[in-house]
């Protein structure tokens, strides 16, 4: 494999890493709004 | 509070595209390594972040078992469980590197490796105890684990100041030389770095206050409905 394709995998195995928490943080988000807003009624 | 995150979210998007930018293209090509050593400014910056969060974890831990403060025990999962992100990025980055340059993936019985990977199951450990465990002394245990567990950071810090090992010297500080401008170029990436983890940081603890208010609340209606 060429290097390039090294220094690729890594940049975008780093941006998949924090993309994928993300993804969690606002899931996570969403069902606790969801929560909140059956609560209040 | 909502414009300062705001704020926060556009400068942390155009810090990393600027850092982006210096790392692949601005930042002079290594000798040796050639592009791939281009990995240095993802991998080195997550190193430091993963640091300095678990110091803040450290720190927060402290204060919870002094003055039993809710922020703080929160303050302290969150910069664990974003400190793991980042240790994650430091564990997936070094092998994609390694392979390349040293032509294998992982060097096993490397004192910086090893303390790395321990450091990364510890702050695991210690969020699958946060999780899993559900009693009121939760925060207190974890707050002794967390201490125990950063123990773990100056020993990999300064391992390789102090063993041989196959991974390389430090680049800043003991007796390391780097090229000005990619010294530039780490730090600007090291800068875009903590901004996302101080963004990271920011959602992570409005949802566990928001959650805890919600258990809070689920409490209250099972004991409301309990006593009907």
């Amino acid at each position: 494999m060429n290097s390039m394709h090294y220094l690729y995998a890594a940049y975008i195995a780093t941006w998949l890493i924090h993309g994928s928490y993300l993804t969690i943080l606002v899931r996570k988000y969403a069902r606790v709004r969801r929560e909140m807003e059956r609560l209040r009624k | 509070m909502r414009r300062g995150f705001t704020l926060l979210a556009l400068a942390t998007a155009l810090l990393l595209s600027f850092a982006l930018y210096e790392a692949l293209i601005a930042a002079p090509t290594e000798q040796t390594m050639g592009d791939v050593q281009r990995i240095f400014y993802y991998h080195v910056p997550s190193a430091w972040t993963a640091f300095v969060l678990f110091l803040i974890n450290f720190v927060s831990s402290i204060v919870y078992l002094i003055r039993r403060n809710p922020k703080a025990d929160i303050l302290a999962l969150v910069s664990a469980e974003v400190g793991v992100v980042f240790c994650t990025v430091v564990i997936v980055t070094g092998p994609i590197w390694a392979r390349p340059v040293w032509g294998i993936w992982w060097a096993p019985g490397d004192i910086r490796l090893t303390t790395t990977l321990v450091l990364w199951l510890i702050y695991i450990s210690y969020l699958i105890l946060r999780r899993m465990s559900t009693g009121g002394r939760t925060p207190v245990i974890a707050a002794v684990v967390a201490i125990f567990g950063a123990l773990d950071v100056p020993l990999v810090y300064f391992s390789i100041w102090f063993f041989r090992t196959q991974h390389p010297s430090p680049v800043i500080g003991g007796g390391g030389s780097l090229d000005p401008r990619m010294a530039h170029v780490l730090l600007i990436n090291w800068a875009a770095f903590l901004c996302l983890a101080w963004l990271l940081s920011w959602v992570r603890y409005e949802l566990e206050v928001a959650k805890r208010r919600v258990d809070e609340a689920q409490a209250m209606e099972s004991l409301q409905e309990s006593s009907r």
